[in-house]
């Protein structure tokens, strides 16, 4: 039967590629989490004996802790600023025809295509022009600018998808416009505000490239103070460090999941 | 100079309205331009207290923008709406008290079926207990009792109507408006949430507009029914006057099935024609066919169920070969190939004996008239 044991080839050769590619997209992952358990300072595989020595120390250094502390400064202001500034934007880009729309759309969608380090150099030549190079400031707003687009255009998916018959079918009940706004439009559109936020909050906290043109040692993100570390010591602290994070944010999306459930962060259903 | 077309359009509008000065809504003079397009031209008719009017017409016509300048989704350019007397032009939705309920019924998704109906009461801040008390009357009219924490995801079609129709409902609204309610659900439910509607409808005497591309639907539920085609009204009256008096050949051919039949006017005077189709002499209104002499050729309207196959010593009024018979329960559907028709094809609906004859597909079978009054428009 040739024809049967080619289907089987193709069927286990398909089942293999399949693994091999997860396998490919969490090997990264695996290696440091491999590393951070290891009570070596020396990779090897597998690991000759198991410690959370690396943890501690990762806890412990002080660079991580105000790294930590600056990066959930920045991230909790950008991602705030942004999601009023892209929400406002949203609404209006989907509630009016101006002209210049399409204009203003690019624009507020540039630094999908305008790489992180121009953005990055051009803020700290503005800042280093009007005085801002060590604030707080300076790096929130040009976080603000990296992740405007995705809340953006996570606010301008859900808003798309709003049934706008609702807010008419509110209306003619005799509910007012604040009070349409707040019982049927804002309710509706929490799912895309709230993906919107968290995923321009990730991306915030994990923003390296345009954060290390302007970020100095006081106002320095938990990635460039993890770059500097590198840079000078090779222990697996940094790996320790990874862990966290991956059990932090997947601790985060869960908890959204369950909230609000994945399908409606993502936009996949469509609030129908 | 624009209180003058403004006073213009007053006058016209009060004269197609005098015959109602209690209209629950009245329309004088009222246009609506999209863009460059011209969705209403400047119509005028008035609604009765308690009626069931329908504004009939194809999609694109201009029924639902009526509909929505009732509702106050958006204003007119020109012309006045009046709402239970009061001018209404430049009143924003929420202040109407109109219930509306939408084609895909626009429940919101993240409240209850309760939560759903009370949402008109609240606005209103009405107290808890009234709330309650109204809740629960509209739940048992609607026939929706143990619904009252379900999902609108979690019902089906029809439950879902009754819920928009409830919501629309207890709010008691001056008027209720309805945008092709039925056309989502299949055609069994549909029958019956017909039927349903309109005994509710009569039993509350709420005014209510009712807008659908179905002339049957139409027919069957309106008190009265408006005819429209771009931005037009056409015809505004009973189901019979304009199943059996249209206006002009949309209304003939839009409400209801029809054929239509060459023809030639035999004599004419002031009132009334009489036109010949073969065999057969038949009285047609004159006020269609004004400037027409007699051997002009019009077209003859005629209903299917006006139609009977001739027998075979009867002079008749044309002849046909038969082509399709599609049984209908109750009658017999008979499509003909017919050299007078303008359409190439008649349809007669036989009831009765005639429905349990059989007949073969091809057979040669001559036409003859149930009536001697029918309907005549001059020849296109």
């Amino acid at each position: 039967m040739p024809r049967s044991s080619l289907q089987r080839l193709l069927r286990f050769g398909g089942t293999l590629t399949v693994l091999a590619v997860l396998g490919f997209l969490l090997l990264p992952a695996f290696v440091v989490v491999l590393a951070a358990f290891n009570a070596s300072a020396l990779p090897s595989f597998p690991p000759q004996a198991w410690s959370l020595r690396w943890f501690a120390k990762a806890i412990a250094y002080q660079d991580f802790r105000e790294g930590l502390r600056n990066g959930l400064i920045v991230t909790s202001l950008s991602s705030a600023i942004a999601l009023a500034v892209g929400a406002t934007f949203a609404f209006a880009l989907d509630h009016y025809r101006f002209r210049f729309k399409s204009v203003i759309e690019g624009v507020l969608l540039s630094p999908l295509f305008v790489p992180h380090f121009t953005i990055g150099l051009g803020f700290l030549i503005l800042a280093a022009q009007v005085g801002l190079v060590s604030t707080y400031a300076l790096v929130i707003v040009c976080h603000v600018v990296l992740i405007l687009p995705f809340v953006l255009r996570s606010v301008y998916v859900s808003l798309r998808n709003l049934d706008r018959r609702l807010e008419l079918a509110a209306a003619s009940l005799g509910a007012a416009p604040r009070r349409v706004l707040m019982t049927i439009t804002l309710p509706l559109l929490l799912p895309g505000l709230v993906s919107g936020w968290l995923f321009a909050a990730i991306l915030s906290f994990n923003e390296f490239t345009a954060s290390l043109f302007v970020t100095t040692q006081h106002t320095q993100t938990l990635p460039v103070v993890m770059y500097n570390y590198v840079r000078e010591y090779a222990d697996p602290s940094m790996a320790a460090l990874s862990v966290i994070y991956i059990f932090a944010v997947a601790g985060l999306l869960t908890a959204a999941n369950v909230w609000l459930g994945l399908d409606r962060i993502l936009n996949v259903d469509g609030n129908r | 100079m624009s209180t003058a077309i403004a006073s213009m359009n007053r006058d016209a509008g009060m004269a197609a309205a005098e015959d109602s000065p209690d209209a629950a809504v009245r329309f004088a003079g009222v246009s609506k331009r999209f863009g460059g397009v011209v969705a209403l031209h400047e119509i005028s008719f008035s609604i009765r207290r308690g009626e069931f009017m329908t504004l009939l017409g194809p999609s694109g016509c201009g029924k639902t923008t009526i509909l929505n300048l009732i509702a106050g989704f958006f204003s007119p350019d020109g012309g006045e709406i009046r709402v239970d007397g009061e001018l209404v032009n430049d009143v924003p939705t929420y202040k109407r008290q109109v219930g509306m309920m939408f084609q895909n019924y626009a429940l919101f998704p993240h409240m209850s079926v309760a939560a759903n109906i009370c949402y008109g009461l609240k606005a209103r801040h009405l107290p808890k207990s009234e709330i309650d008390r109204r809740l629960r009357d509209v739940l048992s009219l609607v026939r929706l009792v143990g619904y009252e924490e379900r999902r609108p995801r979690e019902l089906s079609g029809g439950q879902q109507q009754r819920v928009a129709l409830a919501r629309a409902l207890v709010i008691n609204p001056k008027v209720l408006l309805l945008d092709e309610p039925f056309s989502a659900l299949d055609k069994n439910l549909r029958a019956s949430m017909q039927v349903e509607l309109r005994e509710i409808q009569r039993k509350l005497g709420v005014t209510t507009v009712f807008v659908t591309h179905d002339q049957g639907e139409a027919l069957s539920l309106s008190d009265r029914l408006a005819v429209i085609s771009e931005g037009r009204i056409r015809q505004l009256g009973t189901p019979e006057e304009t199943y059996r008096q249209p206006s002009d050949r949309f209304v003939a051919s839009f409400v209801g099935d029809t054929n239509v039949l060459r023809a030639r006017i035999e004599r004419i005077d002031a009132t009334c024609a009489i036109v010949a189709l073969g065999a057969a002499r038949i009285r047609v209104a004159a006020a269609s066919l004004r400037h027409l002499a007699v051997s002009a050729a019009v077209d003859l309207f005629v209903r299917p169920e006006q139609l009977r196959l001739a027998e075979s010593n009867e002079p008749c009024a044309s002849n046909g070969t038969i082509v399709a018979q599609v049984y209908q329960g109750g009658h017999v559907d008979i499509y003909l190939e017919c050299a007078d028709s303008a359409a190439g094809r008649v349809l007669a609906r036989l009831s009765g004996p005639q429905a349990m004859t059989p007949r073969s597909i091809g057979a040669p079978v001559g036409l003859s008239l149930n009536t001697d009054e029918a309907i005549a428009f001059e020849a296109a």
